[in-house]
């Protein structure tokens, strides 16, 4: 099936089977930050934009997307720039293998929700998974980043 | 593995349901728990293109497409404020917010699922499902009939009096509930009475209402007295998140609990 999908900023054709799954397509283009971790919807590791909300995209079909703008962490490399730098000066986290998702659904965090409260932060990443740092580093990298931002004079995160 | 051999988006409900009464045909809701299963799928049908993702507000309540997600549920204001936050409450446990992006109410309701927290909040609420070709139909007998052909179109919330409440407990956060519970109490001239929804038993979830009449606050004895009773009377079983006993005990604590938060002297 006859495809078009505009990935970060970019119109895409491609011909796709009916169960071609957008993670799949993703990783076809060069977006290798779209990783398979769990594939039964639960660890977060798989998370794209689609048209700005952030979806698993181990689970969506590719021709569901046709017409539809997906973005990946390579078409938000100058909002995540800071943040992901800010989480690994940190050292929020231990092996890394988690943070493309992490990082996709934080940023849809501060979209949403410039100012959140620790319980707020919680409760939006409860679907990104990592297996190694508890969560704890994670959160205290997030708030230090949040007032760190506050304290340059920003609203919270929002770019 | 899911196999799909042909995709077809459907251009009306009437397309939607002819292409539905194939065999091997499945109209996708959101494809979170379809994709979970070995099975070749003749063709899937996407009714996305039908404007069936949104929540309208009529006189009478609430119409929700079966295509609305249930991070719109979670987020939905009017629901909200109707409910308590009971809404809120019943979705904003499911795996994340990613996957509540993708998951559809339609997709929930129509698999009549035992875990479900959408079905246990529903069944609660004054609800009926609206079938393409068998028209409107209360929640609480559409759960106990098998899947046919037919297309859910949407579910129909009437706005009745009641304060509402959800309350689930799970082993952890993001997992399915153990046991899922959505509470009414029903103001009535002669009194109040108390309305119960209990799900992930782990069976599908079912109705008890209790014939006692509340005049006044209710006391730690009649919500005790209201736990008790429903625990009697809701079957439960056991499985890998929880025996049958530990769920009739969490019946009758959360019922008790229901009660008094609802209905209590603190709340009245």
């Amino acid at each position: 099936m006859l495809i078009s999908i505009t990935l970060n900023g970019k119109k895409i054709t491609s011909d796709v089977s009916p169960d071609a799954l957008l993670l799949d397509w993703a990783r076809a283009q060069g977006c290798k930050s779209v990783k398979r971790g769990c594939e039964t919807a639960n660890c977060g590791l798989c998370t794209v934009f689609l048209d700005d909300e952030p979806v698993l995209s181990c689970s969506v079909l590719a021709v569901r997307a046709d017409g539809r703008r997906v973005t990946t962490l390579e078409g938000l490399q100058e909002e995540a720039r800071e943040f992901a730098g800010f989480i690994a000066d940190q050292g929020a986290e231990q092996c890394g293998f988690c943070n493309p998702g992490f990082v996709m659904n934080a940023l849809a965090l501060f979209r949403e929700n410039p100012d959140p409260s620790v319980d707020e932060i919680k409760e939006f990443l409860a679907g990104n998974l990592c297996r190694c740092s508890g969560y704890e580093g994670q959160t205290r990298g997030i708030l230090n980043y949040l007032a760190w931002k506050k304290a340059r004079g920003g609203e919270g995160a929002a770019t | 593995m899911l196999t799909i051999q042909n995709y077809k988006k459907a251009e009306s409900l009437e397309d939607a349901w002819t292409l539905n009464q194939r065999r091997g045909s499945v109209i996708l809701g959101g494809m979170l728990w379809l994709k979970m299963g070995k099975r070749t799928v003749q063709t899937a049908i996407d009714l996305s293109g039908l404007r069936l993702d949104r929540i309208e507000e009529t006189p009478e309540g609430w119409s929700i497409g079966c295509m609305t997600t249930l991070r719109q549920l979670e987020l939905h204001k009017g629901l909200n404020a109707y409910t308590n936050g009971a809404v809120r409450e019943a979705v904003r446990h499911i795996v994340g917010v990613q996957f509540r992006n993708l998951a559809t109410v339609g997709g929930s309701v129509w698999g009549r699922f035992g875990f479900s927290d959408v079905c246990t909040l529903l069944l609660a609420l004054d609800s009926y499902v609206e079938l393409y070709k068998g028209g409107n139909v209360p929640l609480v007998d559409f759960l106990t009939r098998e899947k046919d052909r037919d297309v859910l179109v949407r579910v129909i919330v009437k706005r009745t009096p009641g304060t509402f409440l959800y309350r689930s407990v799970r082993g952890s956060q993001t997992d399915f509930p153990v046991l899922a519970c959505a509470a009414v109490l029903v103001p009535a001239e002669n009194g109040d009475r108390l309305r119960l929804s209990v799900g992930a038993r782990p069976g599908r979830a079912v109705l008890f209402q209790e014939e006692a009449v509340f005049r006044g606050p209710i006391s730690e004895a009649d919500a005790a007295a209201f736990g008790k009773a429903a625990a009697e009377h809701i079957a439960t079983g056991s499985n890998l998140r929880g025996s049958a006993e530990y769920r009739s005990h969490l019946i009758q604590v959360l019922a008790a609990r229901a009660a008094l938060e609802l209905g209590g002297a603190d709340r009245c």
